[in-house]
């Protein structure tokens, strides 16, 4: 480990000013648990760490006109037993705590599992499905993006030098909707996923409606799978229909080999697990 | 950096990149916690910071400042074993005992959250304490008789 600086500074705008200050030397620190293992493992080095445990008021989930607000250090464990979470937008409570181990998920913060970027992991799928976005505050100004628009690439984000995540913004769940959220583990329950999807729907008049279908480990990026809403927003819901759409999900993912399967094993699991997850969401199966 | 480690209160330097494990281990003699994977995968370094479990290989000391820690040495009363710890061996839920620190901690900052957990509760919660010995029956075992004795205690 490589660190020479543990700095605790006491203010956001402290913290932004050491980003600017030590440029590529620093990095922001929050809970830990992926920065301290690549550090261990001497993937990254920082000689600057800048702690943000400090900082007051970038924890806690509160809800607002235009849905749940959720600081970046709020632990993944204080979202998955969120009151608030769980009745607004029981898919994101659901998906964070399907996240590693109750002993991750005490310390790994959702700013901080968001700007690590790694792409096989859960929360992106539920917040990509629910239209959720991102605070990005740095010393210069404070903006918004998509939680889609975050990911560029492999454990990259599109956060500029000196920028912080600072809150995510989540829209109410329409209540109506049917939300599902599979995840594929041919290994153990504490496992990256295979490949995982997130799909939500509603049913009006025997059609669906405000189709959301996101996967997680099935590319460079989490990704949302707009083929696939297309070819079934407004459609009858018939498992012929979701069937077919499904099928469209190829071409939204870009699955990787690794060990947990071969790209091509990937892509068939995508497909398969993109079906079940709507087949569930529109009651065509059991949830 | 000030710490209080099973109730009793430290003021210690370390250095930026110093983990909470090697914090117990080497600077405070608490060798009770082990690491094992030391990528917070395998549980055997579960130590309570503020009452939660964390992975203390993959924690730095420098995010404890001014916490409560409990480790291993800060379950027993003593000379009088905790009823996790009598739960344990009177099920054989350990045997080499390399991870066993980890799963005892885990399992009272489970009890110390839910006292009555099913069994479906606490293989969701153990999950990620890996044993190589017992096959994990013997542990959910002692959890459940710990947290038996336990009620009826109350």
């Amino acid at each position: 480990m490589t660190a020479t600086r543990f700095h605790t500074p006491a203010t956001l705008d402290e913290a932004l000013g050491l980003l600017d200050e030590h440029g590529d030397d620093a990095r922001l620190f929050a809970g830990g648990t992926a920065m301290v293992t690549l550090m261990k493992q001497s993937l990254l080095a920082a000689d600057h760490l800048v702690s943000l445990q400090r900082v007051p008021g970038l924890e806690g989930v509160r809800l607002e006109a235009d849905g749940l607000h959720i600081g970046a250090l709020t632990r993944h464990r204080d979202v998955e037993t969120s009151d608030l979470v769980r009745v607004y937008a029981p898919l994101l409570a659901h998906v964070y705590s399907r996240v590693a181990t109750v002993r991750i998920r005490n310390a790994a913060t959702v700013g901080g599992g968001l700007a690590h970027a790694d792409p096989a992991q859960d929360p992106p799928a539920a917040l990509i499905a629910l239209d959720a976005r991102v605070r990005i505050a740095s010393r210069r100004s404070v903006r918004e993006l998509p939680v889609e628009e975050l990911f560029v690439d492999y454990y990259e984000t599109a956060l500029a030098p000196g920028e912080a995540i600072t809150e995510l913004i989540v829209p109410r769940q329409p209540a109506d909707a049917g939300a599902v959220y599979l995840k594929f583990l041919p290994r153990t329950e504490d496992d990256y996923a295979t490949v995982a999807v997130a799909a939500l729907a509603r049913i009006v008049d025997g059609r669906a409606h405000g189709v959301r279908v996101a996967l997680i480990a099935a590319g460079p990026t989490p990704v949302r799978a707009t083929v696939v809403e297309r070819a079934l927003e407004g459609a009858p819901i018939t498992a012929e229909a979701v069937r077919r759409a499904a099928e469209a999900v190829v071409d939204a993912v870009d699955p990787l080999d690794d060990f947990r399967g071969s790209a091509g094993y990937k892509r068939d699991m995508a497909v398969v697990f993109t079906r079940r997850a709507l087949e569930r969401a529109l009651g065509l199966s059991p949830a | 950096m000030h710490l209080t480690v099973n109730g009793n209160p430290h003021d210690i330097d370390v250095p930026a990149g110093r983990t909470l494990v090697d914090l117990l281990r080497d600077d405070l003699g608490l060798t009770g916690t082990k690491e094992a994977c030391s990528v917070g995968v395998c549980g055997a370094c579960t130590v309570l910071v503020d009452g939660r479990m964390v992975a203390s290989c993959i924690m730095l000391a420098a995010q404890v400042d001014g916490a409560e820690i409990v480790t291993i040495e800060g379950v027993a009363d003593g000379e009088l074993l905790h009823p996790l710890q009598r739960a344990f061996v009177e099920a054989g839920g350990l045997q080499c005992g390399i991870c066993t620190p980890g799963q005892i901690v885990a399992a009272k900052a489970l009890l110390d959250a839910n006292p009555a957990p099913t069994e479906d509760e606490i293989a969701d919660w153990m999950m990620g304490n890996l044993c190589r010995c017992t096959g994990y029956y013997q542990i959910r075992e002692a959890i459940l008789e710990a947290a038996r004795v336990s009620g009826r205690a109350r």
